[in-house]
């Protein structure tokens, strides 16, 4: 169609919607303001409107809209956790994954794949009964699989290791899923821009304005580094910067940031239909829609602020591949990169309200964010409209050290971090 | 490949060795409430700059001090630990 396409390109206004709008000037308040564009703070922003009608709402973010986290993780959607309240809260993440795409009118390229947790000792095997039973009286899709059933799914996979870990069985999810994280911020983006919702890009907060009110302090405002916005409620969703947003309220965690590396090999013709996970050899693998291995492993060894990637990283990784594979020898890695994970004590999340009046936190999601996007935009959109924890995340609060009540799910990570 | 350097050791290969988190002085057990004890157990000073951590040279087993900026992961200084550290004002 040249005609149209020649029209389109001499035109003044683009007759094509574009995905977002750009908003000139940030205005001087605002109901709420969502720190963070990335896939949580969009998704809250999103159910807010949708959900709650509140519209007035800006997310700003210091760089670009999914530039951080959400565009940095394996894209791997399960739901097959340790506790209780990991597992109800990640099942119902997974049951809003399977609608999104026509929720938002937008392919997500979300692949039911199948997700095996491979185990290599006893005590692996252990924690994997123990996990399928919790998975099972929550009525989810999760068992216990034997080393023949694991050959017969990924025959190409040695499945001696290269004879130093032999598989003794598996963790079995079969509503293990990946998806396009990308589409996912962007979905999430339309849906609440569409909606009235303000992004702003290139916009970072750089204080948060507090009042004392006789009971403890409240949120007033946010300064950022294009003006100053007064607003009642601030959730914040910004992963490995959180410590810097909770100094800003003199609030102390026990979040320390760890640097989380990935790494992608060139595209291969479809051969891995499940994702793989490891945790002995510490990998984890897929292969996505355009045909590259996805791999990643366990976290950085000791505390970083910063997404830079190593040789040693790429190294060890490629090593356990081999193990597992060992016909990809001649396959060459073409990306790597890292994200700076928030990690918690108890490897489970820190969400809710916190001991400042109106400061929402979304948090400590460490290496395991990506997966739980939608019920965090849902739980935490609860929380900003009512100002009071969605019973959902109970088990995630703020408080929950000082009680020393912690909800422990190292043991469902997918690798030993 | 990073190199740390082990005041007793000299420098060696960063994967010899295993990082043991911030120096941080304990409240006395006995004297402290509940939430002083749990904000010591849990919390962490997490801001990205200069820190004075704990690191092991896991093959010898010596463990020292090193300064060290977690926003840049340079090493400025590595030596052992001496109690005049913590008294000293060590970041918590």
């Amino acid at each position: 169609m040249p005609a149209r396409l020649l029209k389109f390109a001499f035109s003044r206004q683009h007759p094509e919607p574009r995905m977002f709008t750009r908003h000139e000037k940030l205005k001087s308040s605002y109901d709420v303001v969502i720190i963070g564009a990335g896939g949580h703070g969009l998704a809250s922003a999103y159910y807010l409107a949708r959900d709650y009608g509140i519209r007035d709402v800006a997310v700003l973010d210091k760089g670009y809209l999914g530039g951080g986290n959400t565009g940095r993780n394996t894209t791997i959607i399960r739901s097959n956790y340790l506790t209780p309240e990991g597992v109800q809260f990640y099942d119902e993440s997974v049951r809003l994954w399977q609608n999104l795409s026509a929720d938002f009118d937008l392919n997500l390229f979300y692949s039911t794949r199948g997700h095996f947790t491979l185990a290599h000792t006893d005590a692996a095997m252990r924690t994997m009964r123990w996990r399928a039973e919790v998975n099972k009286h929550y009525g989810i899709d999760s068992e216990v699989v034997d080393r023949q059933a694991v050959h017969e799914a990924i025959p190409s996979m040695d499945i001696d290791c290269a004879g130093h870990a032999p598989v003794l069985g598996a963790l079995y999810h079969a509503p293990g899923a990946i998806a396009r994280h990308d589409a996912v911020a962007w979905g999430y983006g339309r849906g609440a821009d569409r909606r009235g919702t303000e992004i702003h890009q290139n916009t970072e907060a750089i204080g948060i304005e507090v009042e004392d009110t006789g009971s403890g302090p409240r949120v007033t405002g946010v300064r950022t580094t294009r003006g100053r916005i007064a607003t009642r409620k601030v959730l914040c969703a910004v992963a490995g910067s959180t410590p810097r947003l909770l100094d800003m309220l003199s609030l102390r965690s026990p979040i320390v940031v760890h640097p989380l590396q990935a790494m992608v090999s060139e595209p291969l013709k479809p051969w891995l239909d499940p994702i793989i996970v490891s945790a002995s050899l510490h990998v984890y693998v897929s292969q996505s829609a355009r045909g590259e291995l996805v791999m990643g492993a366990s976290l950085d060894p000791y505390e970083l602020h910063s997404t830079r990637s190593t040789l040693d990283f790429t190294e060890a990784l490629a090593a356990h591949m081999l193990e597992m594979f060992p016909f990809l020898s001649d396959v060459k890695i073409n990306r790597q990169w890292a994200g700076m994970a928030d990690m918690t004590p108890d490897f489970a999340p820190i969400m809710g309200l916190t001991p400042v009046q109106g400061f929402y936190l979304d948090s400590g999601w460490g290496t395991w964010g990506f997966k739980a996007t939608p019920v965090c935009g849902k739980t935490m959109s609860f929380t900003v409209a009512r100002d009071q924890a969605h019973p959902l995340i109970a088990g995630f609060g703020f408080d929950r050290f000082a009680h020393y009540s912690l909800t422990g799910e190292k043991g469902a990570a997918s690798v030993g971090h | 490949m990073k190199l740390l350097t082990c005041p007793i050791n000299g420098p060696r290969a960063i994967s010899e060795f295993a990082c043991g988190g911030e120096l941080r002085a304990m409240p006395d057990p006995a004297a402290s409430d509940d939430r002083t004890w749990a904000d010591y157990v849990f919390n962490r000073a997490s801001l990205p700059g200069l820190k004075r951590e704990w690191w092991c040279h896991t093959p010898s087993g010596v463990w020292f001090i090193a300064e060290r900026d977690t926003a840049t992961d340079t090493v400025h200084r590595t030596y052992l630990f001496t109690p005049e550290l913590l008294a000293a004002g060590a970041r918590t």
